[in-house]
């Protein structure tokens, strides 16, 4: 049976995949962002999942204001990089795991999570950032990706304690699929940000440090939470946590399992106009 | 593509969707929540962003700007504040800083000058605020409070003395 093995946690800020492309991660401003990923690029080489079901936001890539799906669950073989303005991102396309996905959705839809199927859907740096800080520059990603992209740019966008239950459901489809695949499940989005008007820069070292806290061990309190909040104390973009509410949710502890272990956790301040958090959680074998 | 039938609709679900009806966010200074009647006023503003995704588009853009605005079924006001790159006006009039982004990215701008730039802050300024460990949330939860984001406080840098940003 397929397992969620793990979750992942990180900030996607453009900027870093910016500074990865264009050769800048040696200046002191970008290492001291990629070395709390050092950490997490040797985990992953002893912790290879077949499949990452990556939930992520679009920025108006795959999505304009044509069709906005509050959460779209990609279900193709394949996802070409989007063309964000400033032309894609040179990082291989991305190969999806069509069975599993289609798995997922005939769990999740009849658990009541009516999910929107994308068979093209373009995918942004919100995906693509994550894979490049933890994989860093291959010439194929090294497993299969579900992108599961969230509407967090249009109000209204899905509450917490919602993500936290989609979570549980996903958890629940995974854990039912006959082949044998280890599965991590990655948030994304994040942390204090605000990229608009004249509270643009925000930041909330604090109001950031006690959601990880409470994300590692009272998520189920957490994801009451009301967007006001987020906004308020995380600045506008900072509603992009409620994404990571998705991933803990399908973690073992929610299902009455052990404790997850936490194998890594970092925090730093500033990476273009954002706090970047970042959280491994192991559920225990 | 909103009428009465939506809002009748929105009305009696008012409960569960409170966030677009009290629109709680809308104390917050500094700061524009892009919700279904942002969304519907900059409708082609915004669609006209998402069209600089593609390289040929760009070109035109950039060879003419106001004639391919033209093309679009915006306001002259949204035509105005697209030329003049005025994120906070484009913002005011229904844009919403993803799509607003495509506009930065054709001009070759990274998020941070964009967003630097609906501060009255240069670029150095905002810069240096972000290493100093960014803007702070103390007097910018509410309006009426005392932080640096507040209407009263604004342009907050030197940008205006140094031309545009």
């Amino acid at each position: 049976m397929a397992k969620i093995t793990a979750s992942v946690y990180t900030s996607h800020v453009p900027a870093i995949g910016a500074a990865l492309d264009h050769g800048k991660i040696d200046e002191p401003y970008w290492q001291k962002v990629l070395a709390g990923y050092e950490f997490g690029k040797q985990w992953i080489r002893e912790n290879k999942p077949d499949v990452i079901f990556l939930v992520y936001n679009d920025h108006a890539s795959a999505f304009s204001l044509e069709l906005i799906p509050t959460f779209a669950l990609g279900t193709a073989a394949e996802f070409a990089i989007a063309d964000e303005g400033w032309g894609p991102r040179p990082v291989p396309k991305v190969i999806g795991h069509p069975e599993l996905a289609a798995h997922i959705a005939q769990s999740a839809i009849q658990d009541d999570f009516d999910l929107t199927l994308a068979n093209r859907m373009d995918v942004d740096h919100g995906l693509t950032v994550p894979l490049s800080l933890i994989f860093g520059q291959p010439e194929a990603w090294p497993c299969k990706v579900i992108p599961f992209a969230v509407n967090v740019v249009q109000y209204p966008v899905p509450s917490g304690r919602r993500c936290f239950a989609l979570g549980q459901a996903i958890r629940k489809a995974v854990e039912s699929y006959d082949e044998d695949l280890k599965v991590q499940i990655w948030g994304t989005g994040g942390m204090s940000h605000q990229l608009q008007g004249a509270r643009a820069g925000l930041i909330n070292r604090e109001w950031d440090n006690r959601f990880l806290d409470r994300l590692i061990e009272d998520p189920a309190v957490l994801a009451q939470m009301p967007h006001i909040d987020y906004v308020r104390e995380a600045g506008s973009e900072g509603i992009e946590l409620v994404m990571w509410l998705i991933a803990r949710g399908a973690m073992a502890d929610v299902a009455g399992g052990p404790i997850p272990t936490v194998r890594h956790r970092f925090y730093h301040v500033p990476a273009s106009n954002t706090a970047v958090g970042h959280l491994i959680l192991e559920n225990q074998a | 593509m909103a009428g009465n039938g939506l809002d009748a609709f929105v009305l009696a679900r008012e409960s569960e969707i409170s966030m677009s009806l009290d629109k709680p966010y809308k104390d917050i200074p500094g700061t524009t929540i892009f919700d279904a009647d942002q969304s519907r006023k900059g409708y082609w503003l915004n669609q006209f962003c998402m069209s600089l995704m593609k390289a040929d588009n760009r070109a035109r853009f950039k060879a003419d700007e106001r004639a391919y605005l033209d093309e679009w079924p915006m306001s002259e006001e949204q035509k105005q504040a697209a030329l003049n790159r005025d994120l906070n006006r484009c913002i005011a009039l229904g844009g919403n800083i993803y799509f607003l982004a495509k506009i930065g990215a054709t001009d070759g701008k990274s998020f941070q000058q964009m967003a630097g730039s609906m501060t009255g802050m240069t670029e150095e300024e905002y810069r240096d605020m972000m290493i100093h460990g960014g803007r702070s949330p103390a007097g910018n939860r509410y309006l009426g409070e005392d932080g640096d984001a507040q209407p009263d406080r604004q342009p907050q840098g030197q940008a205006d003395k140094k031309g545009k940003v």
